[in-house]
């Protein structure tokens, strides 16, 4: 772990017991935050991701485990802690935006002591003392007048608005690393535009680093620095935002990319991805896409493929790339990013 | 009849004149002081060809599904016309709007709670068959596995339930749901707005397949832009129960003209464009509909507000042969 690493993800593997099994529901992933950055962490329904954030918090349900892997913050393996340490953490260091910004809030609570509650036990200040800092955090992210709101019942607040007292609840501890869950899913576009426009905005004033859980690729082409695409549990994908547009690597990416409506161009069908997600007792032997992917070979169905790192970091986890990624690790002293490029260009092209 | 359908594709199908429906607030009580009513959907006007596929767009609470089921008659319209064929329909006995459905069908937005837990696909869509006496009973099972292969899903799925089934595999039950009574007119409410993008992509791949061997009519209902120009013809976008511009696809996405579908337009995330386009963020949120702004309902919100928006609501009017748009400057 570098020491610039805010958070690093070590081969995580997180599942749920009963009384006969285990079933395991993400498989191995690695990644790491650094300070400042934002991680996109993007994929369907069921891949795993939001159970990813779930760990990092230590909020997993009672009967899930971490059964495996370590996950560093600031180089302490918080999958070790137990729970008086965790609250410790949760809501001062590392803090959640949740998806639903209707039920997460405390109907009965005015939204006020919402937010100086985390203060007030986090930070020892004294309640009027938190109410202040609540009216400074509900101002930063752009709720007008809010020395009235804190008065109010979060009924009284609209959608957009009850997601930014999620943000300045989530924020008050100055946090170091903040995990928004699907923060815009529920939001209308307008709406999401001013919300994503404020996050940014956030990361650079107050220099932390983000997490952010979505399936809308779009809103990863606003946010992120880097993105990590899963799919059944497994990481397929991690590179920085602008090369995982420009040039995806694994099928699972592609085809994601290819199936959304494209505003400036005409098509007459959309390009899908055929079949649905396997359901997790009945994961494929080798690769999880490999019953999906229009590129499947022997080795795809009979064994799991290997990481693969190319240039910048950009990793892809498919066997499709094992031989021309290899050629260009040996012949890595000579202008490797260039040759790795053309190289896997090509092999789409054919 | 039939050849002369093909020479006049203009014909309207559907015909919605100043349609309004309101919502009452509260009960009046002994201190209270005037009604007060939602005006979900006010005073709107258009018209849907045969073979078309007429888009609507808008924020939540815009009144775009509200719409949908006064057009269906789920939610008997406050005032205004609905002509299908020629008929106006808003005026019809309980009777006749159970024969109406066989004409225009819904597809709801959520697939896990539009269909019955208890009942087996096959039984739930027989049942439909049966009583509008589509086919005779003894061809009912035939065609209901047509209808399931039709829609993507296979002739044994009809001794299924529901919770077996995906959520894009049960958004597929409801497609053949709504076309197990061969309809003129489906209206879709959100149909494809909870799946996942590659599910969404078969969904509206298979909507569009279907349009084609039915010669079906689509109002798509969606709050996702890309999704309604992908499969739409022509594009109405609503704001607060007013439709504020409506346009030939072509022309709405390369030429918006109303100020707010410039900034809907300009807050969709783009995986496609990669330089950052200038963007006009809306402040605020879409004020009450209990408490609608004088003259122009967007004036709260439009960076190009003056006095003349505050005081009248501008005229839904035409600005070319395709194009129409309520605003006092376009």
């Amino acid at each position: 772990m570098s020491s610039k690493d805010q958070l690093a993800v070590k081969n995580l593997h997180v599942g749920f017991q009963n009384k006969k099994s285990f079933t395991k529901i993400i498989d191995g992933i690695n990644f790491s935050v650094k300070k400042g950055e934002t991680l996109c962490i993007v994929g369907e329904s069921g891949c795993g991701k939001s159970l990813t954030s779930l760990s990092i918090m230590g909020l997993l349900p009672k009967t899930g485990k971490v059964s495996e892997g370590e996950i560093l913050f600031d180089g302490q393996d918080l999958t070790g802690l137990n729970e008086k340490q965790m609250s410790k953490i949760r809501g001062n260091e590392i803090s959640m935006i949740f998806q639903e910004p209707m039920t997460s809030l405390n109907p009965v609570h005015k939204i006020g002591w919402q937010i100086s509650e985390s203060i007030v036990l986090h930070q020892k200040l004294s309640k009027k003392q938190a109410e202040e800092k609540a009216i400074d955090m509900l101002k930063l992210v752009g709720i007008p007048s809010p020395d009235k709101r804190i008065h109010q019942y979060p009924h009284e607040l609209s959608g957009g608005m009850r997601q930014r007292v999620m943000i300045a609840m989530a924020l008050s501890c100055n946090p170091k690393l903040l995990i928004a869950d699907e923060p815009t899913t529920a939001l209308d576009v307008t709406i999401q535009a001013q919300i994503l426009e404020l996050m940014n905005k956030l990361k650079t004033e107050l220099h932390m680093s983000i997490i952010m859980i979505t399936h809308d690729l779009g809103v990863v082409s606003e946010i992120a620095d880097k993105v990590l695409v899963m799919y059944a549990g497994k990481v397929v994908e991690y590179s920085d935002v602008k090369t995982l547009f420009a040039n995806p690597q694994h099928p699972y990416t592609q085809g994601l990319i290819e199936s959304i409506p494209k505003l400036n161009e005409e098509q007459d069908e959309l390009p899908i991805i055929k079949g649905s997600v396997p359901s997790p007792d009945e994961m494929p032997k080798g690769c999880r896409f490999s019953t999906r992917c229009p590129y499947a070979t022997n080795a795809c169905f009979n064994e799991v493929p290997p990481m693969i790192s190319g240039e910048a970091g950009h990793q892809v986890h498919c066997w499709k790339y094992t031989e021309c990624w290899e050629i260009v690790e040996k012949e890595g002293l000579i202008d490797a990013g260039m040759r790795e490029t053309a190289a896997a260009s090509q092999l789409i092209g054919s | 009849m039939q050849a002369c359908e093909k020479q006049q594709p203009q014909v309207s199908l559907l015909e919605v004149r100043s349609l309004k429906k309101y919502f009452p607030v509260g009960k009046p009580g002994l201190f209270s002081r005037e009604k007060q009513e939602v005006k979900a959907v006010d005073d709107i006007s258009f018209s849907v060809k045969k073979g078309e596929t007429l888009g609507i767009v808008g924020e939540s609470g815009c009144g775009k599904s509200t719409m949908g089921r006064a057009i269906l008659q789920l939610q008997a319209p406050t005032g205004g016309e609905v002509l299908f064929e020629g008929q106006d329909i808003s005026k019809l006995s309980k009777k006749e709007i159970r024969d109406l459905r066989k004409d225009i069908q819904i597809i709801f937005q959520d697939p896990f709670g539009s269909l019955n837990q208890r009942m087996t696909v096959g039984a739930m869509l027989s049942e439909i068959v049966h009583v509008h006496k589509i086919v005779p009973k003894e061809k009912e099972l035939n065609y209901v596995q047509k209808l399931l292969q039709d829609v993507g899903l296979r002739a044994e799925h009809y001794w299924r339930y529901p919770h077996e089934f995906s959520g894009g595999q049960r958004q597929r039950i409801s497609i053949a749901r709504a076309l197990a009574v061969r309809p003129k007119l489906i209206i879709c409410d959100e149909a494809v707005s909870a799946l996942d993008v590659s599910v969404q992509a078969q969904v509206l791949n298979l909507l569009q397949k279907l349009k084609q061997k039915y010669q079906l009519t689509y109002i798509f209902i969606s709050h996702d832009l890309s999704v309604v120009k992908h499969i739409s013809d022509r594009v109405g976008v609503m704001y607060l129960g007013k439709m504020v511009e409506l346009a030939d696809k072509h022309e709405m996405y390369s030429n918006p003209q109303h100020p707010y579908t410039k900034a809907l337009f300009s807050a969709i995330p783009d995986v496609s464009s990669q330089a950052k386009k200038e963007r006009v963020v809306l402040k605020g949120d879409v004020p009450s509909p209990l408490d609608i702004p004088s003259g122009c309902r967007f004036h709260s919100r439009c960076p190009l507000a003056t006095d003349k928006c505050k005081a009248e609501a501008p005229e839904f009017r035409d600005l070319n042969r395709v194009h129409k748009a309520a605003c006092h400057y376009v």
